[in-house]
Formats: C-alpha cells, structure tokens, sequence
C-alpha cells in the first residue's frame, strides 16, 4: 500500500531518508536546503534518532562521519557555500571508507552568488572538490518523487561501497511541491558488517571491506592518514598508498554498471538530449512536443560515476544536446567519452530551460 | 588490566621525539581510563592532526584520527549517536584552539559529555615548530623568530567561560595531579578539558634556552602557580610574574549537558 501525499521537494528528501533508517541528522542552515533540517529537527526526536545543529558545515560533516562510525545511518544537506566548506571532510569520509550521504541543494554561485536560485554547478566540485584522486557516488533527482526514492538509495549506495553519496539536486526540485506516492516501506541494503578476525581496510573480493562498527570491540583504528590493510598509517610507502587509492577510486568505478540508473527514450534517434535533475523535465516535454523518433533522450538518475556505455544505446547519435544550469560541468565529460559532437545548453540565473529552446535546438540539427 | 594493556603494543616503538612530554599524558590518561575500569570496548578516542592527535593510534580501542580541528565535532557525533560510549578526545593547542577554536567553544557551549585531553606544548609540533595561538609573548619559532607578539589564548579561561562542566590545568611534571585531574573529568558528565602543558625539547625548547626536556620540566615545575596561591595574589593585591601561569582545578560544576545516556 502507498499513500498520495502533496509534499515539497526537501521534505521528501528528509522523509526518505528517514524511510532508509537515517537516524542521525547533523547540518547548519542554508537556503535552499534548510526545510530538510527542519523537518528532521520535528521527526528525528520523535522516533529515537539524533538531530544536532553543528556550529558550521565543517562540524556538520564531520558529527556525520563520527555518527556512521557507531554504524548509524548519517546525512547531512547544503547548498553550495557551506558544500565547499565540507570538502576536506568529504576527502576523509573517502578515504577511510565512512557511508555518508551529503545532500547538495544547488543554488547559483559562485561564492553567495544566488542563494534562492537554482542551479547545476557543484557537480564537478562533488567529483573532485576534495582534494587527491578519489571516486564517489552521487544521484540526481528530477521530480519530488524521486527525491524521496534516489535519497533513500543513496544510504543504499553509500553503504554498499562504503563511500560517500551525494544528493546532487537544485533549488527547484527543492522548493517545488508535487503529488507523489509514498510507499509503505522502501528496500533498505544494510551495510555488511566486518567479519571477526578480518583486517578492516582489506580489499575482500569486492574491493569493499566489511565494515567494524565502534562499540562492537573491533577495535578499529581510522586515520586519514594513508593506511595499510589494518589502518595502521604507513604514508611514506609508495606502494601501500598506490594499492590504496587505485581500490578506493576502482571500487567504484568498477561497479560502474551495477550503480548505474537512467532512462533512454527513442534509442534510434540522430539527436540525443542528456539530462539530469530539473532540465530533465524541460527535456521530457520538449521530446513530447516534438513527437519525432529522430529526438531522443538520456536521462541520468545517477551522474557519478558517470555512465558512459549509456551514451552507446543511442547508435545513431548524431548530436549530444546538453542542457544543464551551468556553463558545462557534465557537457565535458560526456565529450570525454564519445566521438559524437556534444553540444552545451547553459541556462544560469536560476531559470529553467524552457521546453520551446530545447525544440528549437533540436530542430537545428535534424 | 593495567594500563599498558590499553597500548596497541604492534604498532610500537611511537613516532615522538625523545624527551617528548606526550607520552608522560597518555600515559596520565589511559592510567586514569583504567583506574574508572572502562572496557576498552566502550571507550572511543578521538583526535585531529598533529603530534598529539597521533595518540590514538597507539591505543586499542576503537578510534578517529581525523582532520585538522575537528576533534570535537567528530566526537560529538559519534557520543549523540551512541551516548552510552566513553568519548576521549586527545587534541593539542594548535588543533583546539586555531583551526578547531570554533569547535572548542561550541563543544564547551553544549557541555557535550566529552573528555578532552589537550597536550599544550606552545607550538605545531609535527609542522617543525611554528608559533600557534598559545605561544607565550616574546617565545621564538619558526615563525616568531623575532619573539612571539600576540598575546595568548588561556585556554582553561575560555573552557570555563564557554560552558564547561570540568576543567584543569597540570603540566607533564604533575603526573600524580594530572592523573586525578583526567580521572575527574572521566567522572563528570559534560564537557571536560584537561590542559596539560608539555615539553618540547625539539621544536619549542632548542628555540628557546630549553634544550634538554628535563631543563623545560624544570621550568614548568618552577613556573606553575598552584590556582589557591594564584588567587590569594590577586586577593593581596600582588603582582603576578608574566612568566608564571596558574596550574589546578579551575571549575567543577553541574550545568546542564548533552550527550548522555537517556
């Protein structure tokens, strides 16, 4: 059984996440993402979990990182200043292997730039804003639906791989409030506790070690600090920091098909849009109102680790079409991965495409 | 147990200097720990970046060693998460009070159940002795080399202002003292700092007409105002001499805190 519920964006972002088994809430406000706070701030107390307004996004994180050590479900939502102030803690909850889920709703930057306008230009800096060469996962909604659905994945995901998840949404997917099904219960993966007697960091036959949950006398040590298998630190062996990284970066890319989520519409079109998060919807009616089988559509659910075989099911691509609220952040890497020409369509200021653009683009190249 | 079986005996011989006053603190601390009969399954330590924050890593428990300051609010999140595990923070004077002065401060605000151990040895250590903010007046480092010219942080004072349920200061030449004094804030529900001055041969005392670790416990032995006769000065009227600092007890109290089982 499902209910209908009219809800805003960020309250399904926060009642999915409590629907994962979130039970720890650390976060300091920022506009637009702060009804996620404050709804977790009203319904954490009430069912036993744990909301702590830090002193700054820095604390924020870091509260989070320490709450997933007891094996706690841990999130936290930002918006791009107070993302980039959380960035050294993210590198740590990387490289010591902490599942996370960092909620990002966009607004225009940079610096305070638009504070209630949306906009796409933290996906890059969720990808490689921390510093070192590291992987991550991060999903992206496009509807309040799905804010309630990929949230509740992301814990998913960031356990499986003992990574950090990012939700990488928008001011208008945020504020936006839509009809949506909320299901009764949703598909909760646990994290895979660590075998007694195994080391901690070793890379198991998944590259993803079991994890050692403090409290349950694992005795683990955790240091950022370049480590071997048993987390000793040893940061001045070559060898030992190489091994590392290229399993935390492989454990994820590698999974790259398993993680993979997207929808392909019209796979025999010449001209392809490739969408994420609230263009996603301008692209939607944009297909629709063109009704011709040479337009197509990728729509990414997940952006990171970017699916590029997806770009494959369009064999006929002539163009790539790239409408995001940047100048071109995901636009590059889907040139990175194909032969294909790719073309940017920016929209920044915080309005959206409008779906008459999009078709006048299209029909540019047919 | 004794005390030694909390050290994670493998990963031994440590990375301090010799003369390091460091270790004379763990020691202090997992001395205390043991005293209260914690099992080392129940106790996190938790600690940022520096000298002092490798401590953990020599200690068998579960432990955080993490990112430059933020100790504490690592802390906190593993304390409001599972309250019923004991929280020991080893932290230095450059990582609490700098980078991590915000999270000082909020962490004493919220009388968090913490214990926080703070090795001040008026310096960063593990970057090779630069000036931090408890560097004395007129001290040399690397980056003081004209003598420091900022005044500095009393970081008992602050604890006290800010919130703090418990708070001392000893040195590494008060070992019995600085044994209760951690003991003390083990007990005491809410946040606790424990400042424990330190020797650094290597970085601060070379620099500074200290060479040998025993000439700057010497030093701190004749240096440290017990608090009573620091107060009774101030009653009097008397003077105190600026190169003197008060050592003792500065607050032990019962204000409302966060953190603790329900």
């Amino acid at each position: 059984m499902t209910r209908l519920e009219f809800m805003q964006g960020n309250t399904a972002c926060a009642e999915g996440a409590l629907a994962a088994g979130c039970r720890f809430y650390g976060g300091y406000p920022i506009t637009p993402s702060t009804e996620i706070a404050e709804h977790m701030a009203r319904k954490m107390p009430k069912i036993g979990g744990v909301f702590a307004q830090m002193e700054d996004e820095l604390a924020s994180i870091a509260s989070v990182i320490g709450a997933s050590w007891t094996g706690a479900r841990a999130m936290t939502a930002t918006s791009g200043p107070g993302f980039s102030l959380m960035m050294e803690n993210i590198g740590y909850a990387v490289m010591t292997e902490t599942p996370c889920v960092v909620v990002d709703v966009q607004r225009g930057g940079p610096s305070t730039g638009q504070p209630t306008r949306a906009s796409q230009g933290d996906m890059m800096q969720c990808r490689f804003g921390s510093h070192g060469d590291m992987s991550i996962i991060a999903v992206s909604p496009a509807s309040v639906q799905e804010m309630y659905e990929l949230t509740a994945e992301a814990f998913n995901l960031a356990d499986r791989y003992r990574v950090p998840a990012f939700v990488m949404t928008d001011e208008i997917i945020g504020h936006m409030r839509e009809r949506i099904e909320v299901p009764d219960s949703v598909e909760i993966v646990p994290r895979r506790p660590l075998e007694k007697g195994a080391l901690p960091f070793a890379p198991g036959e998944d590259d993803v070690p079991g994890f050692p949950a403090f409290g349950h006398g694992y005795g683990v040590h955790v240091t950022g600090l370049t480590h071997d298998d048993r987390g000793y630190p040893s940061s001045t062996d070559p060898h030992v920091h190489e091994r590392l990284v290229r399993r935390l970066v492989g454990k994820v890319e590698g999974a790259n098909r398993e993680i993979a989520d997207y929808e392909v519409t019209n796979p025999d079109a010449e001209v392809v849009f490739v969408s994420y998060g609230a263009p996603a919807r301008s692209v939607a009616q944009a297909v629709r109102d063109l009704d011709d089988e040479r337009v197509g559509h990728l729509r990414l659910k997940v952006v990171w680790p970017f699916p590029d075989f997806a770009l494959a099911a369009f064999k006929n691509a002539r163009v790539f079409l790239v409408p995001e609220l940047n100048l071109g952040q995901i636009e590059r890497e889907i040139a990175r991965h194909t032969a294909v020409p790719v073309v940017p369509i920016s929209e920044i200021g915080g309005e959206l495409h409008t779906p008459q653009r999009l078709i006048a683009t299209a029909e540019g190249y047919l | 147990m004794n005390y030694q079986d909390w050290l994670r005996a493998d990963r031994l011989p440590h990375i301090y200097c010799a003369g390091c006053g460091n270790g004379t603190v763990i020691n202090c601390t997992l001395n205390a720990v043991n005293q209260i009969g914690w099992a080392p399954e129940d106790t996190v330590f938790v600690s940022g970046i520096g000298c002092s924050s490798r401590a953990p890593g020599y200690i068998i428990t579960d432990s955080l060693h993490t990112t430059h300051g933020r100790a504490i609010p690592f802390a906190t999140g593993v304390k409001l998460s599972r309250p019923d595990l004991h929280v020991v923070v080893f932290t230095g004077d450059g990582d609490l009070a700098s980078i991590g002065g915000n999270h000082f401060i909020h962490g004493c605000r919220r009388n968090i159940d913490l214990t926080v151990v703070c090795m001040n040895n008026y310096i960063y250590g593990m970057t090779g002795g630069q000036g931090s903010p408890c560097t004395p007046l007129g001290a040399v480092t690397t980056t003081t080399p004209y003598g420091c010219h900022e005044p500095p942080f009393d970081l008992a004072s602050l604890a006290v202002a800010a919130g703090a349920n418990y708070v001392s200061r000893w040195t590494s030449y008060h070992v019995q003292e600085l044994t209760r004094a951690v003991k003390a804030g083990l007990e005491t529900p809410g946040f606790s700092l424990i400042e424990a001055v330190v020797q650094c041969p290597t970085g601060y005392g070379r620099r500074n007409k200290l060479r040998e670790a025993q000439d700057m416990i010497a030093w701190m032995r004749d240096h440290a105002v017990l608090l009573k006769r620091w107060k009774r000065m101030e009653e009097e009227g008397t003077p105190h001499d600026p190169t003197t600092f008060p050592v003792g007890e500065f607050v032990r109290r019962n204000l409302p805190v966060t953190g603790v089982p329900k």
